[in-house]
């Protein structure tokens, strides 16, 4: 009997047709119906995505294959879907987010014209396709057109409103950057298939597991996927674009920047646990670079004003964190922290867009100050997003961080103490963000101090779900120390990924480890409130604030070390080689015919006697060469 | 009489006529010239033809009947051309006929 | 019965074009010649696909050895269909471009693609000659007729040039020739002429050369901006779409399976010169400023892809090579039909001059991203299982130990396609109107229906690949067979 997941087709495909009817209807449809497909067709996969992962809880994951996408000789890739305990979980979140944020949009992008009002929620279901594909594919290249579908959506929504030049670069400079990673993701497949012979997971990882790989091959392997998670998640060393990605609309920003296309890294790497555990310099590399772009991240973000950028460097500190528990083999503590991470950062996304909405499209946090009062459920929620993140018992954030760390604490005590302070960087610059936001006097025109509202119902509507997430979303990983049988997340994931074995340091060092971050974070909390809570405007940053403040002049430094270069080098290739050194050999042989052509023609004077002459010489040359060459 | 004085006798003429024609301007001259090379190899054909009859039979004097055919067709043809020059730039001086040059 | 009507069609119909004194008459002859001949194509492939209905054998020059043999074999097919599908885009696509004594313009197109049907399908070597000059011909006149200012100058390097590799090739196959064992034209007196090493190593340059400047590959390519930018657009677009394929065509048609031996022993230098080539063309169109030379550039980066592909003598590069023709022409014919009527709407092709079109062209902007996004090969689109493929095929080649420095060099090209397909988008489409474009019209029928065309076939076989992939199968595994090495490596 065919199994009912067959179905699952239906998932991705329903946003594909919000797609479809938002885009080709986009002129002719009122906004209030192309919010209500826009927002339907989620609502409908976010179901579906329900009924799913309870079949998958029951009945464990399933392949459903639906045509050949291409079939070369041996090479054999179906286009296939994948349901099992990780995308399951994946789906929930993403649409589940998806829909929220696609119900605060109706409100948030209610100025645009209907036409691209419409466009806008063509985008955002394309996107959610995309990303839907990406998780359910049941092969890597599957995974790899879902991968490069958001960097597509990810691409025409940073550039929604075309018309401003700046955000149309940070979308090609997002789509170019992503394309770095996607060419080692592209690398890494065919290294797959020349290996394996074709990109099915479960063939690959049966492969892996019964150590068929050779030990270099799986390195490289790992190291290309690693670099293909790093061009879309943002990590060291193509995280610049992610920060720029902000000039797109702000629940852009919390679906796609925040909650769900960037952490496609995490989710690649979390389904190819197989391969990276067999490699240990490939983890190594993962937990370092994750842990350099935790505090990089981290350290821009503590003197960043825009509201949206700071929160974009938190999110990229973040997805350090999940990849530093990637390195380490913690792979259900990294999917916890997407989860938890999707709920608190697009919350602290939504906020900030309600802010930003109430400000009349404000965004420098300099400008603003005391919004608490005026916009009561958004400051509320916010500082909600902010605990969350920060860290602090019973809020989701602290379960997950807490794994991270606890993790980090098992393989090396200094690892821990870097990952602490990172930690402790988030709750600093999250609450500076929080207190000069929302504390202290108003520091805007009075045109804004007129103008700030509480936003409409659809706004804060999602804001107060995701809020009750922030707080909640963590409860199914409590662990053991708490909770008899906690855990569940993993365990529920232990098809996918294997449960990490080895002795725990024990439940008193846990217990100890909490409480000391738990202290630390609130220590942080309560000074940057003697800090910030009387925010004053200050004159220019200097030292090493400045340099934080310009993120450590890393885009200079690729400017002029790889774009300026480049550039320069195709000018050169265009006005010098291309014109006088190819082309001036084609025209060189060109001009050497006619000019001997022309020097030939001298011979010919047109006087008979000479002819005559040049007639018996060459006779008389030929006979006698004969009379020698007959010898 | 031996062979070698026919040949000497046309080898000289041969050479005359190479000569002229090399050296002179006057296109009835340069005519000329070739008219007494034709003939040199004429008189070498009759004596060849004279000094091998059985095996060669008369096919050298009847070549020298074929060449003299073609001769006067040549002549009557050159002597034409050498007219149309003259009658055109009143001058036989083939040194004046080089406008395909340009 | 197919191939001869797929020649004689456009022949027939081209020769009759020189008569018709009204340019609409003419105009509307030719679009109905042209999906006349779609037609036949598509019933070549489709219900009329028995084996006899594809041949036709007669005799030509007996005395040489020369037949009148076509067949339509798989990659025929996909060829055929593209040089079939591409005519009646690009007349609707530039229905409204007046010409000069439009009657010969027509007709000269048609003849030219009775050239290229011919050499798609000739299966004799002096046949295919002598198709390979009737394409030729009819676009040196087209070009330096009804060219740009430059014209003369440029379509006459165009014709030496390829003229040049012409030649070469003549030479090359009238060795081959020479030493086939029947004194024979046929394809597979050809393939089994069994050359010497020695041998096969002089005559691959013959061919090589010949195909490389048709393709072109770096550093044969400069005819190829200067014509693309001076040709009459819808010249540009049977050049670009369908005749560099050509040169694609006869080097797995005539050169792989015709000289294994010395395709094995070059394909490490053939394929570096590809990847130069795909790496210098692109960072050359990053920097340009005029449309039409971008696109060229582009078009040489693709071209040198599909050639490293071929020489990685893999099933899965070779098939990938063969869809890619078929999906190249159709997207470089879509992004050309933009080219154009940006072109003819402002009178020029200057990147830094235009931009903010998609206000005021929304449509066209809409179109155009999708063809771009099919020109960078984005997944879903045509070209991505192409792509796909042929970088496979690249990395698991056998006969070569370069492969991995082949593959990331050559993956470079795929940032750098990027890079310059955005910018040229952002450059022209997005940012705020100015004075030039203020008052931009979007596209009008015509237009949009061979743009219509263009994206459905983008999407379709995007999603689909399969079905192109289905029918060259045994092409690539037939070439691939006659193209091994193995055996004669083993015996040495």
């Amino acid at each position: 009997m065919e199994n009912v997941l067959q179905i699952v087709w239906l998932i991705p495909f329903l946003p594909l047709l919000g797609f479809l009817v938002n885009g080709l209807g986009r002129k002719y449809m009122p906004k209030a119906m192309v919010s209500i497909v826009g927002c339907g067709v989620i609502l409908a996969s976010f179901l579906m995505s329900i009924w799913v992962f309870i079949h998958v809880r029951e009945g464990g994951g399933y392949v459903a294959d639906y045509f050949n996408f291409i079939v070369v000789d041996k090479l054999k890739i179906p286009f296939a879907l994948q349901v099992d305990e990780l995308s399951s979980l994946f789906l929930m979140i993403i649409t589940g987010v998806g829909f929220l944020i696609h119900v605060y949009s109706t409100a948030y992008m209610h100025e645009e014209k209907p036409e691209h009002f419409g466009r806008y929620f063509a985008y955002l279901n394309l996107f959610v396709f995309s990303m839907l594909l990406l998780v359910m594919g049941a092969n890597y290249v599957i995974m790899f057109i879902g991968w490069e579908g958001v960097g597509l959506c990810s691409y025409l929504l940073i550039g929604y409103w075309f018309k401003n030049v700046a955000f149309n670069k940070a979308a090609n400079k997002a789509f170019v950057m992503n394309r770095i990673g996607d060419l080692a993701f592209l690398i890494a497949i065919f290294w797959i298939i020349a290996k394996v012979g074709n990109a099915n997971y479960a063939d690959v990882i049966a492969f892996a597991k019964a150590g068929k790989f050779g030990a270099s091959d799986i390195t490289v392997i790992t190291l290309l996927l690693f670099v293909g998670a790093t061009g879309k998640s943002a990590q060291i060393p193509l995280y610049t674009w992610l920060p720029d990605a902000m000039a797109g609309p702000t629940p852009v920003s919390a679906l796609i920047h925040a909650a769900t296309m960037v952490t496609a890294g995490i989710y690649m790497i979390a389904r190819s646990n197989a391969l990276y555990s067999l490699s240990d310099l490939t983890m190594h590399v993962v937990t370092y670079v994750g842990l350099a772009t935790a505090i990089l991240a981290a350290t821009i973000a503590v003197q960043q004003n825009d509201i949206k950028k700071v929160l974009a460097y938190s999110t990229v500190s973040q997805l350090g964190y999940m990849f530093m528990a990637l390195g380490l083999g913690a792979y259900s503590a990294a999917v916890f922290h997407v989860m938890t991470h999707a709920f608190f950062k697009a919350l602290l996304f939504l906020g900030s867009g309600s802010v930003i909405h109430a400000m009349s499209g404000e965004q420098d946090i300099r400008n603003m100050g005391g919004l608490g009062k005026k916009l009561k459920i958004t400051s509320f929620t916010f500082l909600m997003g902010c605990i969350a993140i920060a860290g602090i018992p019973p809020f989701s954030g602290f379960f997950s961080k807490d794994a991270i760390l606890l993790s980090a604490f098992e393989e090396n005590k200094a690892l821990y103490a870097v990952a602490l302070l990172g930690a402790l960087l988030t709750a600093f610059y999250m609450f500076r963000l929080f207190f000069i936001t929302f504390t202290g006097k108003f520091r805007g025109t009075e045109d804004q101090a007129h103008h700030v509202h509480e936003s409409p119902l659809s706004m804060t509507l999602p804001l107060i779900i995701l809020a009750v997430l922030a707080l909640a979303g963590g409860w199914v990983g409590i662990p053991e120390v708490f909770m008899k049988g906690g855990d569940k997340l993993s365990a529920f994931l232990s098809p996918v990924i294997p449960v990490k074995e080895g002795e725990s340091p024990g439940h008193s060092t846990e217990l100890a480890l909490m409480a000391i971050s738990t202290i630390a974070v609130l220590a942080v909390i309560a000074f940057s409130w003697f800090r910030f809570r009387g925010y004053q405007r200050k004159g220019e940053a200097q030292g090493l604030a400045k340099v934080l403040e310009n993120k450590w002049y890393v885009d200079e430094l690729y400017e002029k070390i790889i774009v300026k270069p480049l550039q320069q080098f195709g000018s050169f290739l265009n006005d010098v080689f291309e014109r006088s050194v190819v082309d001036g050999l084609v025209n060189g042989v060109g001009r050497a015919v006619s000019y001997s052509s022309r020097q030939l023609r001298l011979l010919q004077s047109g006087q008979v006697g000479s002819y005559v002459l040049l007639m018996v010489l060459s006779m008389l040359l030929i006979f006698v060469l004969q009379f020698f060459l007959r010898k | 009489m031996p062979i070698v004085y026919y040949l000497y006798l046309s080898l000289a003429l041969f050479c005359i006529g190479i000569v002229g024609v090399l050296t002179r301007r006057n296109a009835i001259i340069i005519f000329m010239c070739i008219e007494i090379m034709l003939n040199a190899v004429n008189l070498l054909l009759v004596a060849f033809s004279k000094m091998h009859p059985p095996k060669a039979g008369i096919d050298g004097q009847l070549f020298v009947f074929f060449i003299m055919v073609v001769a006067a067709a040549e002549v009557s043809v050159g002597l034409a051309i050498i007219v149309m020059m003259y009658r055109r730039i009143h001058s036989v001086d083939v040194n004046f006929l080089n406008r395909l040059k340009h | 019965m197919i191939p001869v009507l797929l020649i004689t069609i456009p022949l027939l119909a081209g020769l009759a074009t020189f008569f018709i004194r009204d340019e609409k008459a003419a105009r509307s002859w030719a679009l109905l010649a042209s999906l006349l001949t779609l037609g036949c194509a598509v019933a070549g492939i489709t219900f009329l696909k028995g084996a006899a209905n594809l041949e036709a054998h007669a005799q030509w020059l007996p005395a040489l050895g020369a037949q009148f043999s076509v067949k339509l074999d798989g990659m025929g097919q996909l060829l055929c269909l593209l040089t079939a599908v591409s005519y009646p885009v690009i007349f609707l696509g530039t229905w409204k471009a007046t010409y000069a004594n439009a009657k010969n313009f027509f007709a000269l197109m048609l003849l030219a693609q009775a050239g290229l049907m011919g050499v798609f399908l000739s299966m004799d070597a002096l046949l295919f000659y002598f198709f390979w000059e009737l394409a030729l011909i009819p676009m040196y006149f087209l070009c330096s007729t009804w060219g740009g200012d430059k014209r003369i100058r440029v379509s006459f390097k165009f014709f030496i040039y390829t003229f040049l590799g012409s030649v070469l090739m003549l030479i090359g196959i009238l060795y081959v020739y020479g030493m086939t064992k029947d004194q024979s034209f046929s394809i597979n007196s050809f393939y089994n002429a069994g050359l010497s090493n020695a041998q096969q190593n002089k005559l691959f340059w013959l061919f090589f050369i010949a195909f490389a400047i048709k393709m072109p590959i770096f550093p044969f390519h400069t005819w190829q901006p200067d014509t693309y930018e001076q040709a009459p657009t819808a010249t540009t677009m049977v050049l670009s779409g369908v005749m560099v394929k050509m040169g694609v065509f006869a080097v797995i048609r005539w050169l792989l399976p015709v000289l294994p031996l010395a395709s094995y022993a070059w394909g490490d230098v053939v394929t570096t010169l590809a990847i130069t080539g795909m790496i210098y063309a692109s960072l050359i169109a990053i920097r340009q400023d005029d449309l039409k030379r971008l696109v060229a550039y582009s078009s040489i980066a693709h071209i040198g892809l599909m050639c490293a592909a071929i020489f990685s003598e893999t099933e899965s590069g070779m098939q990938g090579v063969m869809i890619q023709m078929f999906n190249h022409g159709i997207n470089i014919i879509g992004l050309w039909l933009v080219v154009e009527m940006i072109e003819r709407q402002f009178g020029t092709r200057k990147i830094s001059e235009l931009g903010g079109l998609a206000q005021k062209a929304p449509a066209m902007a809409i179109l155009l991203v999708i063809v771009a996004l099919a020109n960078i090969a984005l997944p879903l689109t045509n070209a991505f299982p192409g792509e796909f493929l042929m970088f496979n095929g690249i990395f698991s080649s056998t006969v070569t130990q370069y492969y991995l420095w082949f593959t990331v060099l050559g993956g470079l090209s795929i940032i750098f396609g990027a890079v310059y397909t955005l910018n040229m988008i952002r450059k022209v489409f997005y940012g705020e109107s100015n004075a030039l474009t203020a008052g931009a019209q979007d596209i009008r029928w015509n237009e949009q229906l061979a743009l219509g065309v263009i994206v459905i076939l983008i999407l379709w076989l995007g999603v689909c690949p399969q079905t192109l992939l289905n029918t060259v199968q045994e092409t690539a595994h037939s070439i691939l067979n006659k193209a091994d090495v193995l055996p004669y490596i083993r015996k040495h």
